[in-house]
């Protein structure tokens, strides 16, 4: 497939070469090759169970894979420091499939927790409520900041969980399934949201999901993970046009 | 041949949770004297757990105070020593039933919330997300709670001690006609270090023990939300039997050194 015409001349961010993850008998992942390119928007779909949660966990530490390289602007994430995995965290914002919110904590709290912890990133601040409002106003939430997550409706959960994720001003981040569970206008809503993020801190993105309206309108590259491999690759109309079955399967209805 | 077979697996398991365990508290004195200091939520975790145990251990120590003075009045009574009571009172409430009872009741009450937080807080991914957000959730949740476990236990265990010798009193009071300034002298009199020393030193065992169980079983909970209410379930068990063992070993270690 016609890969040059999107990516030439660009800085991969991340590489990912024959990660394999085993779950005892269960093989997951087979050799999946990825590569991430500065400023784009990613998106990977496969079908539920396929292995994308797992790869993206692997992909950020929460998952030890059993094969296969993976580099992070330029560090290899096999021979990390506890030290150095905690920083390129902070460059790497990671969205969960379910918002994972820290229910005891105000809206307010969840943001202020990963920046109070990391000041030395951050420059000296003495009042956090600006950076908080800013992160919020970003995902148009600046009036729920004293909610707590249980009075969110699911979209809400979602761009507060997003704006905890901008507060660290990451130059990477990973959407697992953001919109899956809301109705059809959220949806649009978020995927907009992600667009303008995207435009506003000009960051790379890497986006799983099964929406195919939403990596139409927001990728600029695919990546179908088929038996635990990227089975295809290329431009949203590229995979569209293509005869193999298996691709098919995805865009047909 | 095949209950061999299931007995030594079931040794050997048991073994190994064992040494998980053990690493685990490993883990909790490594990173304790790693900066920076979670001092505000290891406040606000002390004065929740006193908060949330200050009544339930006061009603149980003061009743406990009141039942064992009126079971054991008569008989001694009977045997001519009623003189003695305050001071048989004092030594087994203080050398024995309050750090027992108190730890007991902390474990139910505290340590199965805490092993239903952190396991509600692993299957929902609020674990996770501190991890990838490049702060250390063990140092903000684990090394708060047990310290403050272990620092709350034994305050919760002497007033618990006060409030049932309290409890006493009454009794001796309403029953015996004994006065305030003579009952509390006599438990004094009664009470020297060898009573005060190694009954303190084991609460602090008791209160790392209760917040060391919980941590570990919410930490590493599994198998998503009925997981929460095995791992809350299984802190409790094991931690009042870990209390009872902890329990015998204090006494046999004093039996030594006295
Ligand atoms: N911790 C685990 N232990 C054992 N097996 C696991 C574990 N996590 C995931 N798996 C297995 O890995 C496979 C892929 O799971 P994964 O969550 O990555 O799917 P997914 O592609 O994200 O699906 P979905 O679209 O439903 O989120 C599944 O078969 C699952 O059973
Ligand atoms: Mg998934």
């Amino acid at each position: 497939m016609n890969k040059k015409s999107v990516t030439e001349g660009r800085r991969a961010v991340i590489t990912i070469r024959g990660l394999k993850k085993f779950f005892g008998k269960n093989h997951v992942l087979n050799g999946f090759d990825m590569d991430l390119y500065e400023g784009e928007t990613l998106v990977i779909m496969g079908k539920s169970g396929s292995g994308k949660s797992v790869m993206i966990k692997c992909l950020i530490g929460l998952e030890t894979h059993d094969e296969g390289t993976i580099n992070i602007m330029g560090r290899n994430m096999e021979n990390v420091t506890e030290d150095e995995l905690n920083e390129i965290r902070t460059e790497v914002g990671f969205l969960f499939q379910g918002s994972a919110l820290y229910d005891s904590m105000t809206v307010r709290e969840n943001l202020e927790f990963p920046l109070r912890r990391h000041v030395e990133k951050m420059g000296h601040f003495s009042d956090a409520t600006p950076l908080v409002l800013e992160a919020l106003e970003s995902v148009g939430l600046a009036h729920a900041i004293d909610l707590m997550p249980e009075e969110l409706s699911g979209g809400m959960k979602r761009r507060v969980a997003l704006a905890r994720t901008l507060i660290l001003r990451p130059k990477i981040i990973l959407y697992d399934e953001p919109t899956t569970g809301l109705d059809p206008i959220t949806s649009k809503e978020i995927v907009l949201l992600m667009k303008s993020v995207q435009q506003k801190y000009k960051t790379s993105s890497i986006i799983i999901t099964h929406d195919v309206d939403c990596a139409r309108f927001i990728s600029d590259r695919m990546i179908l993970l088929v038996d635990g491999i990227n089975y295809a690759e290329g431009t949203f109309a590229e995979l569209d046009a293509s005869t193999d079955p298996k691709v098919q399967a995805f865009f047909k209805s | 041949m095949s209950f061999f077979r299931t007995s030594m697996q079931y040794i050997l398991k048991y073994l190994e949770e064992v040494g998980e365990m053990s690493a685990f508290a490993g883990r909790f004195f490594r990173e304790l004297f790693r900066r920076p200091f979670e001092s505000r939520e290891l406040l606000r975790q002390c004065y929740n757990m006193g908060n949330k145990s200050l009544l339930l251990v006061g009603v149980t120590g003061f009743i406990i105070g009141l039942v064992f003075t009126l079971q054991s009045r008569p008989k001694m009574l009977d045997l001519g020593a009623s003189a003695w009571i305050p001071s048989m009172v004092s030594i087994s409430i203080v050398r024995e039933i309050g750090p027992i009872i108190t730890a007991l009741i902390c474990a139910g009450r505290i340590g199965s919330g805490i092993g239903a937080e952190l396991g509600s807080m692993r299957v929902t991914e609020q674990i996770d997300a501190m991890e990838v957000s490049g702060t250390n959730p063990f140092k903000y949740l684990v090394v708060t709670r047990i310290l403050a476990t272990t620092l709350m236990i034994p305050l919760l265990v002497v007033m618990s001690d006060a409030i049932a010798l309290f409890g006493s009193f009454l009794v001796e009071n309403t029953k015996g006609d004994v006065s305030f300034r003579y009952f509390f002298d006599e438990v004094f009199l009664s009470l020297d270090f060898v009573d005060l020393i190694p009954s303190t030193l084991k609460t602090f065992f008791f209160g790392f023990a209760i917040g060391l169980v919980g941590c570990y079983r919410g930490y590493y909970c599994k198998h998503g939300t009925a997981g929460v209410g095995v791992a809350a379930n299984t802190a409790v068990v094991e931690t009042s039997m870990l209390l009872f063992v902890l329990d015998f070993i204090a006494v046999m270690v004093t039996d030594i050194f006295y």
